[in-house]
């Protein structure tokens, strides 16, 4: 195949591989070391199959690549339209790198109904690769539905306790919050006849959408909440502490890894790329919204006696960060927030992990129960120490880069925001190093624990890529961000006039 | 009757209503064979599955029939008769409806043991009278369609005779739904009043002109309050659940679709192509009101063939949304939604027949607690069967609510469509429920689990093939619609 028809089709070739590895999965008969390898594979084979996007990428370009294009659908006029830039591309990268290190993570843990486990993975993926990449209304939004049902039986079949109230409420709070969504984007097609982004977005800017003055609040808001409960905003929070603690160990990690960066990109590529004048009118209860998660998830975090329920509301806390550098409107706020995007997938996701693992050895998550760890599992702690000093944002590490440049974007739009935004960096160190110094240092306090096993070696080739990731992405960050920049100015164009004025203000 | 200005029937109107004589041929031949069967031509087992498969050939004929009948479109019989694109499609649709029903009625009959020969013989006549609804275009005949077609789904909606509950079932279904019949002719008998024709075509002429007479909103409003009941749409829906609770589960897979996209066609002749004058608010309230009592119904029931039953009075509430917009995106988009509906609807039916066992006892939700476990492929097939209905992306049931809906918006109808909208949010709770206690609930070990024979294997393919493929290509089914909106219009 040539280089041309590569680029082109590499996006459905990535989209599409672990679809079509879950579809020869059900073929499989039940034996789950089988399984559980051709998952790997099939997951491994999607990572490698992504990296092909950043290899070939015009990292000075800030418009779509490796577009594809074909009429899906003729009436109504729906689009397989497919095209990713410096934003949307690492996101897919995030997805494919993490998804091999949830099949890893779950291999022990998940001995019933492997088979349907991997599928259900899988299926995830695609659903998830496809949010990224798609162009097209339409196309993006039947994604955006598909991952529901996954991640809905992720959790409600292999999670804990009370996994069934919980996998109904992440599904009933999202499906409603999406149907706005839906009205929203019907009403864009009424009236401009298509579902492609951009000649949605070129409608809109040239006026020529009819009723569009009076309508354009309610579809900001119509996008905005299917996002902000995705995210999930305060105080559109409550479902994702329940869908986390209940969550199996690889459903939480694609949970807070990836699915709840699908509200944030969405923000970014929507809210703000079709509805800009609206987004800047909002922005003041939007970001205040993000300065009450930020806090108030850290506040919550740092009571909670349960290890899993504490990540669940650092991340509230974190991607609090995000949105709050979203809606500063400028460069360096919206490059941040990319980037603790994926910081915030990579620690996540490890904290997860290594929840998950002690989860194995223990059956609790109650912090308690754990103390001294670092006596009977050294190599655990280490690990554990390094990605909670990742999330505090320790320089040279993954957060601290993201953070930073949030806080900086939301001091040039307010200084009020940046000051209480800073705060949250503090609040995570007290929660996260309290909880560390809690499970790891002291005593052994509870004599079962003493003869708790260290990690395994699968363990460990789970953690290696994370952590490794964690130090890269702290120490070079223009590897990402080179390309994140110009994408992140076309987002921001229409904002131009705008942002000398609220530096201004 | 002047012979001179009605000719004698030619060979090409006998043509244009072919389908029907093939599905009546075989349905006597089904009835005549029958008491042959039961005196020792063959062993009764072996029988009554031969039976079977001549009302299945029978119902494929029909198809191959309808098909035929494409190159010739035209009038017939009178002006009574229209073989055109849109008929086509209805009659391929309760075609196929009736061969994928009938296929599920092998294990049934067997399971129940129930006697086959009037069973399958009443499922192919029932068919006649709904296929022959959607190609009349003259008042009187689709009346007459109509009611060979009621007559024979209340018969078969008692034909479990060992249970009260199915007898209770058929009665009230009949009694209600003459009822019903009564009202509509009385409609028909206003509108022949008001308009001089029971031609729809003719009617539509005159209420065009612009100038109504009142009593044709009078005779309007009696034809919708028939037709609304037997497409179980709010406020005449209350017999629905009782009727579809009592009757065999294959057959409420049948009256829930066939008879109802029949009727559809008949209400889209008479919205569309009679331009039934005011019909927009009526149809306003009917949608409204089937939407949302239908789903509020289902929040609370335990019984998974009430449930579907209510599911059914809120999908006949999308469909009717389709009614309110403009002609060329309502009525492919109508079209559209019959035919995804029939698929899913049907499909899920055909689990509950299968899993209900004999005399239907294990119809509770709490009985398919842990399917998923027991039974992977089954539980996975309903799953896929109620994501559609939820209209979850890459089903029929996404499209079917997308194509309505964006109709709707279209014709600048958004309070109905926020009121559709949100009703399809709630109404994935209840779906969500059967999908949670399958997969999220210990599996009951008390609950047989037969195997599942190749006639219901068969059936749940071809649904779930044609629910699937109208979620991933509804292109060509759409355009096919599209096309068919010009007869109605001319």
């Amino acid at each position: 195949m040539s280089m041309a028809n590569l680029d082109s089709s590499i996006l459905s070739l990535v989209t599409f591989i672990p679809l079509g590895g879950a579809l020869l999965l059900l073929l499989f008969p039940r034996r789950d070391r089988d399984i559980r390898v051709f998952a790997l594979v099939v997951s491994l084979l999607a990572f490698v199959a992504s990296l092909h996007l950043p290899a070939h990428f015009q990292r000075a370009q800030g418009g779509f690549q490796f577009e594809h294009d074909n009429i899906w659908i003729a009436h109504p006029n729906i689009h397989y339209h497919m095209g990713i830039d410096g934003i949307s591309m690492w996101l897919i990268v995030l997805t494919t790198f993490l998804t091999p290190l949830c099949v890893l993570i779950s291999w022990k843990s998940i001995n019933e109904r492997v088979k349907e486990f991997f599928i259900l993975l899988l299926v995830l993926e695609t659903a998830l690769i496809g949010v990224f990449v798609s162009l097209d209304l339409f196309l993006f939004y039947s994604f955006w539905e598909a991952t529901l049902i996954p991640m809905a039986l992720l959790i409600g079949m292999y999670g804990h306790g009370r996994r069934v109230y919980a996998a109904v409420k992440f599904f009933l709070f999202t499906m409603i919050a999406s149907v706005f969504m839906l009205a929203a984007i019907l009403w864009l097609y009424a009236r401009v006849g298509s579902f492609d982004f951009v000649t949605v977005q070129n409608a809109i800017r040239s006026g020529q959408v009819q009723d569009y003055s009076s309508a354009a609040i309610w579809l900001f808001l119509g996008f905005f909440i299917a996002f902000a409960v995705k995210v999930p905003l305060f105080p559109f929070h409550t479902w994702l502490p329940d869908a986390h603690v209940e969550a199996p160990t690889a459903g939480s990690v694609m949970l807070a890894g990836v699915l709840l960066k699908m509200g944030t990109y969405g923000m970014v590529r929507f809210s703000l790329g079709l509805f800009p004048e609206q987004a800047r009118r909002n922005a003041p209860w939007i970001m205040v919204l993000a300065l009450i998660g930020i806090i108030y998830g850290a506040l919550v975090a740092m009571v909670q006696p349960d290890l899993k329920k504490l990540i669940a509301y650092s991340s509230i806390s974190h991607l609090g960060f995000v949105v709050l550098g979203i809606f500063s409107f400028t460069q360096i706020g919206l490059e941040g927030a990319t980037y603790v995007m994926l910081a915030h997938g990579v620690s996540t996701g490890a904290l997860f992990m290594l929840a998950g693992i002690l989860y194995e050895r223990k059956h609790t998550y109650v912090i308690s129960e754990f103390g001294g760890l670092a006596t009977p599992m050294p190599r655990y702690a280490a690990f554990f120490l390094f990605i909670v000093l990742a999330s505090v944002g320790l320089p040279l590490l993954n957060g601290f880069v993201g953070e930073f440049l949030v806080l900086s974007g939301a001091f040039q739009a307010r200084a009020i925001y940046g000051v209480l935004g800073a705060t949250g960096v503090i609040w995570s160190a007290c929660y996260l190093l309290w909880m560390y110094q809690r499970v790891f240092f002291g005593k052994v306090t509870h004599p079962s624990n003493q003869s708790l096993p260290d990690m395994n070696l699968r363990e460990r080739a789970a953690l290696w890529p994370a952590a490794a990731m964690a130090l890269v992405m702290g120490v070079a960050p223009l590897l990402w961000l080179n390309a994140i920049e110009p994408s992140v100015q076309n987002v921001l164009a229409p904002f131009s006039q705008l942002a000398s004025k609220v530096v201004g203000r | 009757m002047n012979l001179a200005a009605h000719p004698l029937p030619q060979l090409v109107d006998y043509i244009r209503i072919l389908p029907e004589i093939v599905l009546s041929i075989f349905g006597m031949i089904v009835m005549v064979l029958d008491p042959l069967m039961d005196n020792g031509l063959m062993s009764d087992r072996r029988g009554q599955k031969t039976l079977g498969i001549i009302a299945l050939i029978g119902a494929l004929a029909a198809i191959a029939a309808s098909l035929y009948q494409a190159q010739y479109p035209g009038l017939a019989f009178w002006e009574m008769v229209r073989v055109d694109s849109f008929s086509i499609f209805f009659h391929v649709l309760v075609a196929a409806i009736t061969a994928v029903v009938i296929l599920t009625s092998f294990e049934y009959m067997e399971v129940q043991q129930i006697r086959a020969g009037e069973y399958y013989a009443l499922i192919l006549l029932g068919a006649v009278g709904m296929s022959l609804m959607s190609s009349a275009v003259e008042l009187v005949l689709i009346f007459i369609a109509l009611e060979i077609s009621s007559i024979s789904t209340y018969i078969l909606a008692g034909f479990r005779r060992r249970a009260a509950i199915s007898s209770e079932s058929s009665v009230k279904y009949f009694l209600l739904g003459s009822f019903a019949t009564a009202f509509f002719l009385y409609g028909v008998a206003l509108m022949f009043g008001a308009t001089g024709s029971t031609s729809i075509p003719v009617i539509g002429d005159v209420l065009s002109s612009g100038n109504i007479p009142p009593l044709a909103y009078v005779g309007i409003a009696l034809i919708f309050v028939g037709l609304g009941f037997k497409v179980a749409a709010a406020p005449f829906h209350i017999w629905t659940p009782d009727v579809y609770e009592g009757a065999p589960s294959p057959i409420v897979g049948f009256m829930s679709t066939a008879p109802k996209a029949a009727v559809f066609a008949v209400l889209l002749r008479i919205v569309f192509e009679a331009h039934a004058p005011g019909h927009v608010w009526l149809i306003w309230v009917m949608a409204a009101l089937s939407m949302t009592l239908g789903n509020l119904g289902a929040l609370v029931q335990d019984n998974i063939k009430r449930l579907l039953a209510y599911s059914s009075i809120a999908q006949a509430g999308y469909l009717l949304v389709a009614f309110a917009a403009l002609p060329h995106d309502g009525i492919p988009s109508a079209m559209f939604y019959t035919a995804s509906y029939a698929a899913m609807n049907v499909g899920a039916f055909a689990v509950v027949s299968h899993f209900g066992s004999a005399g239907e006892r294990y119809v509770t939700l709490d009985d398919y607690s842990g399917l998923g476990r027991r039974s992977p492929l089954l539980a996975a097939t309903l799953t896929i069967f109620l994501l559609s209905l939820i209209g979850i992306p890459i089903t029929g049931g996404f499209f079917a609510k997308f194509y309505v809906f964006s109709a709707a918006l279209q014709a600048n109808l958004v309070g109905l469509t926020i009121i559709g909208v949100l009703n399809s949010a709630v109404a994935s709770y209840y779906y969500l429920r059967i999908i949670v206690v399958m997969y999220m609930r210990e599996p009951r070990e008390d609950t047989p689990l037969p195997r599942i024979p190749i006639g219901l294997g068969t059936a749940l393919g071809i649904s779930l093939a044609a629910t699937i493929y109208l979620g991933v290509l509804p292109g060509r089914v759409l355009e096919y619609a599209s096309r068919s909106v010009s007869g109605l219009l001319h």
